[in-house]
């Protein structure tokens, strides 16, 4: 699946408020290549007087075949993600280039265990992962661990509850509010989460883990001290506005 | 000919001149790695050249400090599209740590702890153009963004200044780093948007 040099014509064909900062976009791009799972996107709009802006987005949705799945959380003070989580209707037009990004990928060739970490609109990459996983129906051992402000606020939540079986599974943080007769209190991630909700070290399994930076930097470290090798380690940041 | 995006423009920002094609101005400082943040204390640290004929020439965190100590004030760009304006760094120039280097390679390969490497043209980092930076805004440089040291050559987009940095190896050609293996341009110049394969 090569990168298409240059910008590819995409028209928005279904778009769903999923949080309450969040929607999650459809679009239908008749030349896009195809994708691994993990890849991000550049995305490109531009006004009426040919003012353009790009950013850069993960993919949801992975292989071959046009039609391209986003998540966007909205960021106060951007001006890309209030349009396509605000405004963009089916219908219209944007553009985008790529797919992006060799490294933060998984390929059902992979038999090793892998654990999925993520938080807030950091899941993206990691359930084109999931995804990728139960459509191959891998038996590669899978655990995602993933972190949420409230339960509105999960992007995917009742998708992922429905791949768990004998090879994935699926544990929650909530960093403010949990769920009534949730176990944990709500709180950021802490050593003893990772401990208790991932897979050891003794499984040598490699760790995807994507989110904001504080998150990311916090969780990869907690991961070393744990006794993880750093190359087991693949990380994915968002940050900038 | 671009498609309009029905509707964009009501949020957009004002266009800046310094800025190069495709990015657009933060006032954070995000980061972009593949993996976790090595933690090295200064008095384990060191940077070595090591040139074609095996000669390795190595500095200490203390006889780093003991080179001239410049103050850089320079715009950066990142390939994920985020750039800042008027950074303040202090660094050692790479003029002065190659003063004494004898080497006939064209090219270097940048090597940091923790295993990442990014490939950069030696022309680029002579001539005032790039530096091995310890410090941003007047504070010591944060792990994540690359300290104890990273390398600053900030006329290219930024994955190539490397954090972490812990040595340079000269190479006869122009071979792939880290990022350039997986889908980064070899050179990135952000003037020109050299930015993917």
């Amino acid at each position: 699946m090569a990168i298409v040099a240059g910008w590819l014509v995409g028209t928005v064909a279904r778009a769903m408020r999923v949080t309450p900062q969040g929607r999650v976009l459809v679009l239908d791009v008749p030349e896009w290549p195809g994708n691994l799972a993990g890849q991000h996107l550049d995305l490109r709009l531009t006004a009426e007087d040919g003012y353009q802006a790009v950013r850069s987005y993960s993919i949801a949705s992975f292989g071959d075949g046009h039609s391209i799945e986003l998540a966007v959380d909205e960021l106060p003070d951007g001006e890309v993600s209030p349009y396509l989580v605000q405004d963009v209707q089916p219908g219209d037009m944007l553009e985008v280039r790529g797919p992006l990004g060799n490294f933060f990928v998984w390929r059902d060739s992979q038999t090793e265990p892998v654990q999925l970490i993520a938080g807030g609109s950091g899941i993206v990459p990691l359930v084109s992962i999931a995804r990728a996983h139960r459509a191959a129906a891998s038996a590669a051992k899978f655990r995602m661990l993933y972190s949420v402000r409230a339960p509105e606020d999960a992007y995917y939540a009742s998708e992922l509850e429905g791949l768990v079986d004998d090879s994935f599974a699926l544990d929650w943080v909530y960093t403010r509010t949990a769920p009534a007769g949730f176990a944990r209190t709500a709180g950021r991630v802490t050593r003893a989460d990772i401990e208790a909700s991932t897979l050891p070290v003794a499984d040598n399994p490699l760790v995807y883990v994507c989110g904001p930076t504080g998150f990311v930097e916090a969780v990869a470290r907690i991961l070393v001290d744990l006794g993880h090798p750093a190359e087991r380690i693949k990380t994915e940041r968002f940050g900038g506005s | 000919m671009a498609v309009f995006s029905r509707g964009f423009g009501a949020r957009r920002r004002e266009s800046d001149p310094e800025l190069p094609p495709g990015q657009y101005l933060t006032e954070d400082f995000p980061v972009l790695s593949a993996g976790p943040t090595p933690r090295i204390d200064t008095a384990d640290w060191s940077f070595s050249i090591t040139t074609e004929s095996g000669a390795v020439t190595t500095w200490s965190w203390d006889e780093l400090m003991a080179l001239p100590i410049e103050d850089v004030h320079t715009d950066i760009h990142c390939v994920t599209r985020w750039s800042k304006l008027g950074t303040s760094w202090r660094g050692v120039s790479l003029d002065t740590l190659f003063a004494d280097i004898d080497t006939s390679d064209a090219y270097t390969m940048i090597e940091s702890y923790g295993g990442y490497t990014t490939n950069v043209p030696l022309e680029d980092l002579l001539d005032g153009k790039a530096w091995i930076a310890f410090e941003f805004d007047g504070e010591p440089l944060d792990p994540e963004h690359g300290g104890p040291a990273r390398l600053l050559v900030p006329h290219l987009y930024f994955w190539k200044s490397a954090k972490w940095v812990h040595g340079i190896r000269m190479h006869s050609d122009d071979d792939p780093g880290f990022w350039e293996q997986n889908g980064y341009n070899m050179y990135g110049d952000p003037w020109k948007e050299q930015r993917y394969w």
